[in-house]
């Protein structure tokens, strides 16, 4: 077997709590799908047969009872439970399974909704025999209008990410967090790259394939807990770090067994290939070279390599902000060729249902009803004179008559009373809208939503 | 041909007359009788010519019944030459000859009938030897019948029945060419396979990609990564039950041949490992145990490795660096692996000596022979091929690689070595191959068109100044770009070939072919 893979659906959805504090992030309807749907399908559509799930006893439930999970996925699904409050970042996580990690993996983040070719990043992976493969994307603005939102958005903290000439070879990846002080270039990486292109705009699309031995690193050195955040660029700076590319020679190593006996190094990472001599002739033998210009070999003689896979064209999204929401909501449908309106809807014949709208299953469409790019969720009731207008409604909600729903997004079970006027809100989860209410750009959520302070 | 049989018989007949009667005398009638059997012969035997002529230029078969059933005649044999003196003691062992061509030609008859339909005009008899002409001759092999769709729909057939995707050909091809395979870099024949690839094992997998993608380039480099990773196949291989590892091991190293031959066509190196490793694995006697055999095998491709390309580069520079003297100017061309060590082991022997490195597009792959060379020290030239007759009037000797040494003597090598041998030799300047015998290959060819390979014509465009001319090349209807890998150099210009079993001459490959051949 060459690529184990992985999906990671235990995050919390921290940065859009309003939708996630009772539905859990992977299972968020998108296009009527589970969100965890998306990256299950991608991974289907290019052959993977088994999944390694990592998630939450609540998700697992949820999956075991959702329609389209049990139905349409057909690879088989080894769900793995960690506890919720363990706050157990991705790398922590990694080391949880370690036991059923025999062979590279392949680690996809659940609220990634693309169509990218996968093989892109796996063939950057297995031709060069990189440690780390992982894919970007340009960063898409949000046009449309977030509910709840006052004022402007800040900017988010921008990504610094270097490649090399040829756009393939990650050299230099940082937060702007971390870089208080200027952007700073180590000179052992200028000395082998003199050229590199540091773009900002991009998105991480969380999908990496890591070798065998990065899993089997993360098991000893336990400081490292999220892969983001702090494995990354770890690999990425020991690239260039002299431990790893010059040969050990007898005296280090015993300067290492020495450090092990006084217990105070950190475990190295150790990059080994099988019937490394026989590989050495090749490449020796093969008059092919990554870079020119130096006196160096082929990847400077560097056995620990990065690899990016910067996607010009196609879709990316990260659903883990509200906007992103909104967003993949209005795209994901594109992705593929479904009808709009589910086969058990029942629409009346005097209502008005756009082309870019998606209605689902069991759902009730009152007459003279105008449903215009929105999303509406399974087993939702839409009773008559309702304008629904770019909105998000989710399953189980009913809409009574003479309703104006705009920009907003209605979470499951809620009702919007008669007449009630809703623009660019956020209705959370089982909330009654008394009628006639008129609210405008607010998050409505139910009072246990609020901390205690 | 009835006419014929019947004096066939009237004449064995007389042959028989005349050996009984061979002391009598001969009467008037017996006189008159042979002046008119005489006669009757050489009409028989002017139709007969006819018919010969006729028929060569039908089919242009050989007439060999004509021997057999007229020895009293000499017609112009082309098989058979029985001694037409040997009239009398022939009666035995030409009825017997007759017999046997009649069956053969019965035999050849029925196979005609389901085979050519077309020749059902001729008679059975020269039938027999059209036939194992034809069977001598040798069905041209795929990879150089691209444009004939039967072929194509027989290969598809194959990879879909060994479950490996077909890699379709990319943009015009120029007619000289348009049998050979075109394929384009930007479209890896990992996108059709699943990703976490079953049918194909990931090390076969991932070398086929360095083969397309260029990683592993040169024939020795391809050669051991290939073995590498049939090293790594066996070791992960186990004999499903009811199966012998000794055949059912050849048989899926079958797909993955045909996997690689997809990405890349196979190099005669290549050709000769994957031979010699079918021989290892179907020589396991099959009382040894799975374990015990694996490792046999992982050890004799090792020995392989070790014997024909490690010692075999050292035998060479040891033979090459008594050609190398001091003060000399050496010219190479290309990136070779062998050469470059040859070169690397004489400067460390200290001759004194200085290297002109020619280079061409779209490889330039003699950039990285000069970093190579100066890296150990070596003072180094480097010239486009566009000068090369401008900078030979300074070289003393040329060294050259090989990507395989023909039977007929010719060296297939890098597209552009053949110029140089040419030029070279118009300077009368003293060529050396370097080629281990493990490259050498019993396919004869005599130009560079027949069997070559095309490949990518996208490397040919090139960005200067910001401006790419050949981007929209596909939307001009005949314009055409070619982009060939190999070439073949005719012994006339190679003065030497050194190979480890020594210093020969470019005529004496078939000798070490045949000696080979006899070793195994």
């Amino acid at each position: 077997m060459e690529l184990q893979a992985v999906l990671m659906a235990a995050g919390g959805g921290s940065r859009m709590m309003d939708l996630t504090y009772n539905t859990p992030k992977p299972m968020l309807p998108v296009g009527n799908k589970p969100l965890m749907w998306y990256p299950l399908n991608l991974l289907e559509r290019v052959g993977f047969e088994e999944v390694i799930v990592i998630t939450t006893k609540e998700v697992q439930k949820m999956m075991s009872t959702d329609p389209k999970i049990k139905l349409e996925v057909k690879m088989k699904l080894d769900v793995v439970c960690i506890q919720e409050d363990a706050d157990m970042g991705t790398a922590d996580a990694l080391r949880h399974i370690q036991q059923k990690i025999k062979t590279d993996i392949l680690v996809v983040s659940c609220d990634l909704i693309t169509d990218a070719a996968l093989h892109e990043v796996v063939d950057l992976f297995r031709a060069h025999n990189a440690t780390l493969a992982m894919l970007m994307s340009p960063a898409h603005e949000f046009t449309e209008t977030v509910p709840g939102q006052k004022g402007k958005m800040t900017a988010e903290q921008r990504d610094f990410v270097g490649v090399d000439e040829s756009g393939t070879r990650l050299l230099f990846m940082a937060n702007e967090a971390d870089l208080e002080e200027g952007l700073s270039l180590r000179k052992s990486i200028m000395r082998k790259h003199p050229r590199i292109h540091i773009k900002t705009g991009l998105v991480d699309a969380h999908l990496y394939c890591l070798k065998k031995s990065v899993v089997d690193f993360l098991t000893e050195n336990k400081f490292i807990s999220s892969i983001r955040g702090e494995l990354v660029p770890y690999l990425v700076r020991k690239q260039f770090s002299k431990s790893t590319n010059s040969p050990k020679t007898k005296e280090d190593v015993e300067d290492q067994n020495q450090k092990k006996k006084d217990g105070d190094t950190n475990p190295e990472l150790r990059i080994l290939f099988r019937d490394e001599p026989l590989l050495q002739l090749a490449h020796e033998r093969s008059c092919w070279n990554d870079h020119r210009g130096d006196m160096s070999e082929a990847y400077h003689g560097g056995k620990l390599r990065c690899y990016v896979h910067i996607m010009d064209q196609g879709l990316c999204y990260r659903v883990n902000t509200l906007a992103a929401y909104i967003e993949a909501n209005r795209l994901a449908p594109k992705l593929f060729e479904e009808s709009a309106v589910h086969p058990s809807a029942v629409i009346s014949e005097i209502c008005l249902i756009g082309s870019d709208s998606i209605v689902g299953a069991s759902c009730q469409v009152a007459d003279k009803s105008s449903i215009k790019r929105s999303t509406i969720g399974n087993s939702t009731t839409v009773k008559e004179k309702v304008k629904v207008t770019n909105s998000i409604i989710m399953h189980g909600v009913t809409i009574e008559e003479g309703s104006n729903i705009l920009g907003s997004v209605i979470c499951s079970n809620a009702v919007i009373g008669q007449g009630a006027d809703l623009k660019y809100c956020l209705v959370g989860n089982g909330q009654h809208i008394e009628p006639k209410a008129e609210r405008t750009n607010e998050i409505i959520v139910g009072n246990d939503q609020f901390m205690e302070i | 041909m009835a006419d014929s049989e019947v004096t066939d018989g009237l004449d064995r007949k007389d042959e028989i007359a005349r050996v009984k009667n061979e002391g009598k005398e001969l009467t008037k009638e017996e006189k008159q009788r042979l002046r008119k059997e005489k006669k009757q012969q050489k009409k028989i035997k002017e139709k007969k010519d006819d018919k010969v002529t006729s028929e060569r230029q039908k089919e242009k078969t050989p007439v060999t019944s004509s021997p057999a059933s007229q020895p009293a005649k000499q017609p112009p044999t082309q098989k058979e030459a029985p001694a037409p003196a040997d009239k009398p003691t022939k009666s035995k062992a030409e009825l017997k000859a007759e017999r046997r061509l009649r069956q053969e030609a019965e035999r050849a008859s029925k196979q005609s009938k389901k085979g050519e339909g077309g020749q059902q005009g001729t008679t059975s008899k020269p039938k027999a030897p059209p036939n194992e002409l034809q069977s001598a001759v040798k069905r041209l092999p795929e990879h150089i019948q691209v444009d004939n769709p039967e072929v194509l729909k027989k290969l598809a057939k194959k990879l879909e029945r060994q479950q490996i995707p077909l890699r379709s050909d990319y943009g015009y091809k120029v007619s000289l060419f348009s049998h050979l395979h075109q394929y384009s870099r930007k479209a890896p024949l990992t996108q059709q396979l699943s990703i976490p690839s079953a049918v194909i094992h990931p090390a076969i997998v991932r070398l086929g990609l360095q083969y397309s993608q260029g990683i592993v380039a040169g024939s020795n480099a391809r050669s051991v990564a290939l073995l590498h990773a049939f090293k790594e196949v066996i070791r992960d291989y186990t004999t499903p039950p009811n199966e012998e590892l000794s055949r059912d091991l050849v048989n899926k190293l079958k797909p993955y041949i045909s996997f690689l031959n997809q990405c890349r066509p196979l190099s005669a190196s290549m050709g000769n490992a994957i031979k010699y490793i079918k021989k290892e694995i179907s020589n396991i006697p099959s009382q040894w145990k799975e374990e015990e055999a694996k490792s046999k095998l992982q050890t004799r491709i090792d020995g392989y490795i070790e014997v024909k390309i490690t010692l075999a580069a050292k035998a060479i520079s040891k033979y090459a660096i008594e050609k190398i003297s001091n003060g000399d100017v050496i010219l190479v061309y290309g990136c070779s692996s062998l050469v470059n060590h040859i070169l690397c082991e004489a400067f460390e022997k200290d001759r004194q000596f200085r290297v002109i490195v020619v280079d061409s597009r779209p490889r330039l792959e003699g950039r990285e022979a000069v970093r190579r060379l100066v890296q150990k020290g070596i003072r180094c030239t480097y010239v486009l091929i566009s000068s090369v007759s401008y900078i030979l009037p300074e070289v003393s000797k040329v060294f050259l690689g090989a990507h395989a040494l023909l039977a007929n003597g010719y060296v297939m090598s890098r597209v552009g070595t053949s110029q140089i041998a040419l030029v070279a030799k118009a300077f009368n300047v003293p060529v050396l191959v370097c080629c281990e015998t493990y490259k050498f290959c019993e396919r004869v060819q005599t130009d560079s068109f027949v069997s070559n390979e095309l490949d990518d014509p996208d490397d040919l465009i090139v960005t200067r100044n910001g401006k790419t001319h050949l981007e929209c090349w596909q939307e001009l209807p005949l314009l055409g770009l070619l982009n060939l890998v190999y070439d073949v150099t005719p012994p006339d210009f190679v003065d030497l070939v050194i190979t480890d079993l020594g210093m020969i001459p470019c005529t004496s490959v078939p000798v070490v072919l045949r000696v080979k051949s006899v070793d195994q």
